[in-house]
């Protein structure tokens, strides 16, 4: 078998590689994020995201997203630990969580396009749902990612390389957090004027 | 066994946690607080709610990112993806509000309404 | 009208996207017949399993690189063909119509795209996979599996931008696709959705390979090689793959945006609905000027290793010359609008794009004093890459100069969009980009090969080759001062301008012939092979490839070297270490992997399956790459060991040849 250390060297460049293609996402992100800051006006004489947007909703799957990244957090410090049935538990509970957000943006989609304002409505609301569904896609690749991990550690038990995953996952669910952080700022808190 | 953290270095991995969500939900409830309540006239609150979004920015990445420790060009590559990210965002909506730069400012309508009033077009 | 079943299973594909008119038809039967002739040669000569299981599968970088070079070279010739085209139907001038306008559009449109994306990125990201590793001491890339889904979603696009000879049209939006002219209501065929899927799967591979060699760089140098001792040409890939990881993902957010408006009726960038086509425009060229700089900064790096080597002298500025590529890198992020001077924008945003354009001319201009510098004094070699490199000096330089005349926007209210800026860009990628790697082809294919390509046909190649480029684009410089707007099939005679024309046209006829030498080259110098045999080192090189067999091993250094200086391999010579057999160990290596191909294969059927809006293929190639992922990522043995024994065996026997 390989040495230690040559181990430690392929899992510090897998962490840095992770790391930064997660640096090239945000330039996606800020792609999208300039062209709805370019088109947020164009309504096209439709309503604005005032008029739209329910921000005591958001500010739920706001706080649920917060919260499943503490227990992302939680899971990562069990695998760290050994703690095999712990780390399940915290991942369940973030996929419920982070299930629980997709369900409730997808709601807010589906209420949106059925009263008439879909992303074929107007500018606005292309960059909107772009953006913001963008989001959601990664958010929901994470839980695809999720579920194959747990489904791993139950029948497998740790793997060296499932740690180094689960720390990698770790860092693709906050990031996917910092970008929310920006979206509920720039799309709805900055919207509601 | 390899990979194991001892129970310090956890317990400072937890408290990091908890510090970050904590701060996080703080952040987040000023900004929506602020917002809902119309605290301040919205030119005002666009400074607060970016001020306070690089803030939870900053305690995320370092309390649930770690930035910092590790390896060196993590942070350099998390400050050079920053500078892009400004460049693209901050030149975007300046070259994209100037582009009417010598339309005397009008919008589409406001320039049909002075062409018929002034050129009976 | 198609029936409900057939547009089920077939979406918007008809018996009718097959037919074409007969230029079109010939290039399609051609590039066809040449695969199927490929084919019956591969089965006749029994050699499938070799491609499968030596090239196809193989996650050594050096084949890999192989590939990208074979690849960019075959869209060379399409690339070339197009121009043809177009300096054929610019010299009849309307007189015969031997392309429609619309056919013209197409033509000008996938010579753009090919030329940039597969030829030019090709080439480059060919150099990186045989070049980087050996450079830095080290056996692979850092993430091979990576870099092998990278090239297949590369051949993927290729194939993609090829298909319309075959099946349906190509656009007719120029290399760029500007909407509104790019959006359904006036492209509603399926032209600039193959444009998009095109560059959208290859830009992936493209990013991912960034991010690859960027890793790879940083973590895997040998012992003692500290950053300021690595090769130049190893700091202009850096300064190349920082570009390609931070500018790429602002390309995937457009087009992805593009599409979205074609595929999903949204508005982005169309005319109505309260959409921006300058938006489009912005963010494209927020992408592109990053990539025209991604593609010459590792020309500059080769030329860079190629000057110092054949004057047997160290690259004169050494530190001068990493901050000018720093310096470059963080500056071409801040020039972009220069492609969109007269889109609007005031005097106060136009004069400090034109100001920062100036700027970034600065550290390529330290550059070139340096390259000068290195020769002085040295003890020239006037081998055929030297003379690649002295034709770069004269055209990049007269490029540079026309690109700083139109960094200032009164000026270039004048050249825009004429072909003034025509003959600048192909001054800047063809006597820039393309002469350096052809010089870096030259220079270390004796290294992939053990033997040297034919000097002499080499340096006429080269002679053919600068003066056709000289005759071909200065008439344009000239034609542009006049007025000449680029992109039109045909120009009024009574201009005079005819005359031009038809010594443009000459020039490209003089590059074929170049580009038949070079043909001509290789397959002599294949011939010639046994008494072209090299060593490692055939021509007193000064980097650590230098150091690896003439071809390489699989796992380029049986024992990692260390470093202590720049220039290591050359202090190493001088040195003149014992021959002391060292202590070899066992060695692991990647695993040879046909999942690589395999999302290649599902990446360009869902491409097709998303232009043709065949839904139900969409979405069963999309799940099927993901499983595939999956499983990839999932397995645990994906590498073998080569033993200690095998090692000393294989370096034995060569050190015994």
């Amino acid at each position: 078998m390989k040495h230690q250390a040559e181990e430690i060297a392929v899992q510090e460049r897998k962490t840095l590689g992770f790391w930064i293609y997660l640096m090239t996402d945000s330039v996606l992100f800020a792609g999208l994020f300039a062209t709805f800051a370019v088109l947020r006006g164009n309504t096209f004489g439709g309503p604005s995201g005032a008029e739209l947007f329910n921000l005591p909703f958001v500010l739920l799957e706001t706080m649920i997203l917060l919260v499943s990244s503490f227990t992302i957090g939680m899971a990562l410090l069990g695998s760290a630990r050994g703690f095999k049935k712990q780390t399940i538990f915290w991942l369940m509970i973030t996929f419920a969580l982070g299930a629980a957000f997709l369900t409730l943006e997808l709601s807010e989609f589906s209420k949106l396009a059925a009263e008439g304002n879909s992303w074929q409505s107007s500018a606005f609301l292309s960059a909107y749902f772009t953006l913001v569904g963008t989001h959601g896609l990664h958010i929901a690749v994470g839980l695809l990612w999720l579920i194959v991990m747990i489904v791993r550690l139950w029948r497998f038990n740790f793997k060296k390389s499932d740690l180094g995953r689960l720390a990698l996952f770790g860092m693709f669910w906050h990031f996917l957090d910092v970008i929310w952080i920006f979206v509920f700022s720039i799309v709805y808190l900055m919207g509601a004027a | 066994m390899k990979g194991r953290m001892t129970t310090h270095d956890t317990s400072t991995r937890y408290a990091s946690y908890i510090v970050g969500f904590i701060l996080s939900v703080f952040a987040t409830l000023v900004a929506y607080l602020v917002v809902v309540n119309h605290i301040w006239p919205m030119e005002t609150l666009v400074y607060i709610i970016l001020g306070v979004a690089v803030m939870q920015l900053i305690v995320q990445s370092v309390f649930f990112l770690h930035i910092g420790q590790g390896s060196r060009w993590r942070l350099i590559t998390f400050v050079f993806a920053i500078i892009i990210v400004l460049i693209v965002v901050v030149g975007t909506i300046w070259i994209m509000n100037n582009l009417d730069y010598n339309m005397m400012r009008m919008t589409p309508d406001q320039m049909q309404l002075y062409m018929k009033q002034h050129e009976g077009i | 009208m198609l029936s409900d079943w057939q547009q089920l299973i077939f979406g918007r594909l008809t018996a009718s996207d097959f037919v074409h008119d007969p230029i079109m038809a010939g290039a399609g039967i051609g590039m066809a017949g040449a695969l199927v002739l490929a084919m019956i040669g591969l089965t006749y000569f029994k050699k499938w399993k070799w491609l499968w299981q030596n090239w196809i599968t193989s996650l050594d970088p050096k084949k890999i690189g192989v590939m990208y070079i074979v690849v960019a070279v075959i869209m060379l010739l399409r690339g070339l063909a197009d121009a043809l085209l177009l300096r054929a139907q610019q010299i009849t001038n309307g007189s015969t119509e031997v392309l429609t306008s619309d056919h013209f559009q197409q033509i000008f449109s996938a010579h753009g795209t090919i030329m940039i994306f597969f030829v030019a990125m090709g080439l480059i990201f060919g150099i990186f996979n045989l070049i980087i590793p050996a450079q830095i001491g080290a056996r692979d890339v850092a993430f091979p599996f990576l870099n092998s889904v990278s090239f297949w979603l590369f051949a993927a696009g290729m194939i993609l931008i090829n298909a319309p000879l075959i099946v349906g049209e190509f656009s007719t939006a120029g290399w760029l696709a500007y909407p509104p002219l790019s959006e359904l209501q006036y492209s509603p065929g399926v032209g600039v959705d193959y444009w998009i899927w095109s560059l959208q799967i290859a830009g992936i591979g493209s990013l991912l390979s960034g991010i690859n060699f960027f890793v790879t760089i940083l973590k895997m140098r040998a012992p003692g090689m500290t950053m300021m001792k690595m090769p130049i040409f190893v700091w202009s890939a850096l300064s190349s793959l920082s570009l390609v990881m931070f500018a790429f993902p602002i390309l995937t957010a457009t087009l992805g945006m593009l599409s979205l408006d074609r595929l999903m009726g949204m508005h982005f960038f169309t005319s109505g609905a309260g959409g921006n086509p300058m938006l489009y425009v912005n963010l494209i060229w927020a992408w592109g000027h990053p990539e025209v700089y991604i593609l010459a900064l590792p020309a500059f790096g080769i030329f860079s290793e190629i000057v110092a080597t054949f004057s047997g002298k160290r690259l004169f500025g050494y530190k001068s010359m990493v901050v000018a590529l720093i310096a470059i890198t963080v500056l071409s992020f801040t020039v972009w609008l220069h492609h969109f001077f007269t889109m609007g924008a005031g005097a106060d945003v136009n004069t400090f794009f034109g100001i920062m354009t100036m700027v970034i001319a600065i550290p390529t201009g330290v550059k070139v004093f340096n390259w000068i510098f290195t020769m002085y004094r040295g003890r020239v070699r006037f081998t055929t890459p030297m003379l690649w490199f002295m034709g770069f000096i004269v055209t990049f330089t007269l490029g540079g100069l026309t690109g700083v005349l139109m960094s200032v926007p009164a000026a270039d209210f004048q050249f825009h969009n004429s072909l003034f800026l025509v003959a600048h860009f192909h001054n800047m990628i063809v006597g820039g980009v393309v002469f350096g790697v052809f010089a870096g082809v030259t220079y270390w294919f004796p290294k992939f090969t053990g033997f040297t390509l034919n000097e002499r046909l080499g340096k006429y190649a080269f002679w053919l080759w600068i003066v056709g480029f000289l005759l071909a684009f200065v008439p344009l410089y000239i034609l542009g001062f006049m007025g000449a707007t680029r992109r039109l099939d045909h120009y009024d005679p009574s201009l005079g301008w005819q005359g031009l024309f038809i010594v443009a046209g000459v020039g490209v006829l003089l590059i074929c012939l170049g580009v038949a030498f070079q043909v001509l080259q290789v397959i002599v110098s294949i011939k010639q092979r046994k008494e072209n045999r090299v060593g490692s080192d055939p021509w007193n090189g000064r980097t650590l490839e230098w150091a690896t067999a003439s071809p390489p091993e699989e796992y380029n250094f049986a024992v990692i070297p260390t470093v202590t200086t720049r220039d290591a391999f050359w202090e190493m010579k001088k040195a003149k270490h014992h021959e002391v057999t060292p202590e070899y160990a066992d060695i692991w290596v990647p695993k040879r992997s046909g999942v690589g191909a395999i999302i290649g294969l599902l990446s360009l059927i869902f491409g097709l399956a998303i232009i043709w809006h065949i839904i139900w293929l969409v979405v069963v190639s999309f799940i099927a790459i993901v499983v595939a992922i999956i499983m990839r990522v999932t397995s645990d043995d994906t590498e073998e060991k080569i033993s200690a024994a095998a090692i000393t065996k294989r370096e034995m026997n060569r050190s015994a040849a």
